[in-house]
């Protein structure tokens, strides 16, 4: 065994060419694990021009919009975490979500119609988010506005905090709630794509 | 509540192995299958996976017994028509490979899969073990004799570099 071994470096080798052949694999698994309703979260990204943004979706619908910042196995890990560990890429379930985003972008669309999954927010957060899509297209309301469509005037900061941790970012828009002196405030995406999501919808 | 890796993480990591083990036991078209066989059973069973349970030797163990599945249904038909040098997947991989595949799918079942988990896998020999029942000295004993038959046969096909 001095030299190395041609028969164990080619037995080492066979059949690790397999690349494509797993990516075709992989495909094909989401879709027969769909139809045999083991297929708990599919997700893919697509590509913004507040850059790349990870999908992903339950049975009952979106459940998840994130950011390239949030860091894809951080957020994979997290719904693997709340929802269940039953996760594959796919690309077809979201098609639609990618479409009506791509016309958003494109200044096309200016409401989403999707189903969604609220399933990682409750309470009082929940009840903020659902009033966000009543800010419409291009204009602006301020945490103390939305606190008050809320329910509870004085709750700005659980705002703040519904705002910042919005399961569902661009596609529930609260880039669209600003300070009361007309700043912006923080967002999930970072302060760049919050602006840019402003600006492109007020040049629409 | 888990505490798990997503399972697309699962097949990025292992996918690759498993391919090559259903590879090793199946032709191509029987080995898409078997894989994604592997992965829908361990799909179903993955959230009461034990946190501290070896995933890769988890899924070649049902890889195993998925691919036995298939070789027993090709047994029960009437002609079977399974011929590993005709499969499409190999049809990319060079004649030395091929010799290979050739020689190592006529080895006897318990070498070849020693073999299989052993060299192609990287399995540890307690592993194979677990995979395949019996111990690990028998594993250990029929990977050598696999590779002693092999030595033979893969070389008598391939001229090496002196007689060429």
């Amino acid at each position: 065994m001095s030299t190395p071994e041609p028969l164990l470096n080619d037995l080492a080798a066979l059949y690790t060419d397999t690349t494509g052949r797993l990516d075709l694999l992989r495909e094909r698994l989401a879709a027969a694990a769909r139809d045999r309703d083991l297929l708990d979260i599919a997700y893919r990204t697509t590509d913004t021009p507040v850059g790349t943004l990870l999908l992903a979706a339950t049975r009952q619908g979106l459940v998840r919009v994130a950011f390239d910042s949030e860091g894809e196995d951080a957020v994979l890990q997290s719904l693997a975490d709340a929802l269940s560990p039953r996760i594959l890429r796919s690309g077809s379930q979201l098609d639609p979500v990618v479409h009506q985003l791509d016309e958003y972008f494109d200044g096309r669309r200016r409401t989403f119609d999707l189903a969604l999954d609220w399933s990682l927010t409750r309470g009082f957060r929940s009840a903020v988010l659902h009033q966000l899509p009543n800010i419409g297209y291009g204009t602006t309301a301020s945490y103390a506005a939305v606190a008050g469509l809320a329910g509870s005037p004085k709750a700005m900061r659980a705002v703040g905090t519904a705002c910042a941790t919005n399961p569902l970012p661009v596609v529930i828009p609260c880039h669209r709630v600003v300070r009361s002196d007309g700043t912006m405030g923080g967002y999930r995406g970072g302060p760049e794509a919050k602006r840019a999501l402003l600006d492109m919808e007020a040049a629409a | 509540m888990s505490d798990k890796q997503p399972f697309d993480a699962v097949v990025a990591r292992h996918g690759p192995t498993v391919l090559r083990v259903c590879r090793a036991l199946l032709s191509a078209a029987d080995a898409d299958d078997a894989w994604s066989e592997t992965f829908l059973s361990a799909m179903k069973a993955y959230p009461d996976l034990p946190a501290d349970a070896n995933v890769e030797a988890w899924l070649v163990t049902i890889a195993h017994r998925k691919a036995l599945d298939v070789i027993r249904a090709t047994a029960r038909r009437p002609s079977p028509v399974a011929d590993i040098a005709d499969s499409p997947a190999q049809e990319r991989a060079d004649a030395r490979d091929l010799d290979l595949a050739d020689a190592l799918s006529r080895l006897p079942d318990k070498q070849r899969h020693a073999v299989t988990y052993h060299y192609l896998a990287g399995f540890p020999y307690d592993t194979i073990a677990e995979v395949l029942g019996g111990t690990a000295a028998a594993a250990r004993r029929a990977a050598a004799d696999g590779i002693a038959n092999l030595r033979r046969s893969y070389r008598g096909a391939t001229p090496t570099k002196e007689h060429a």
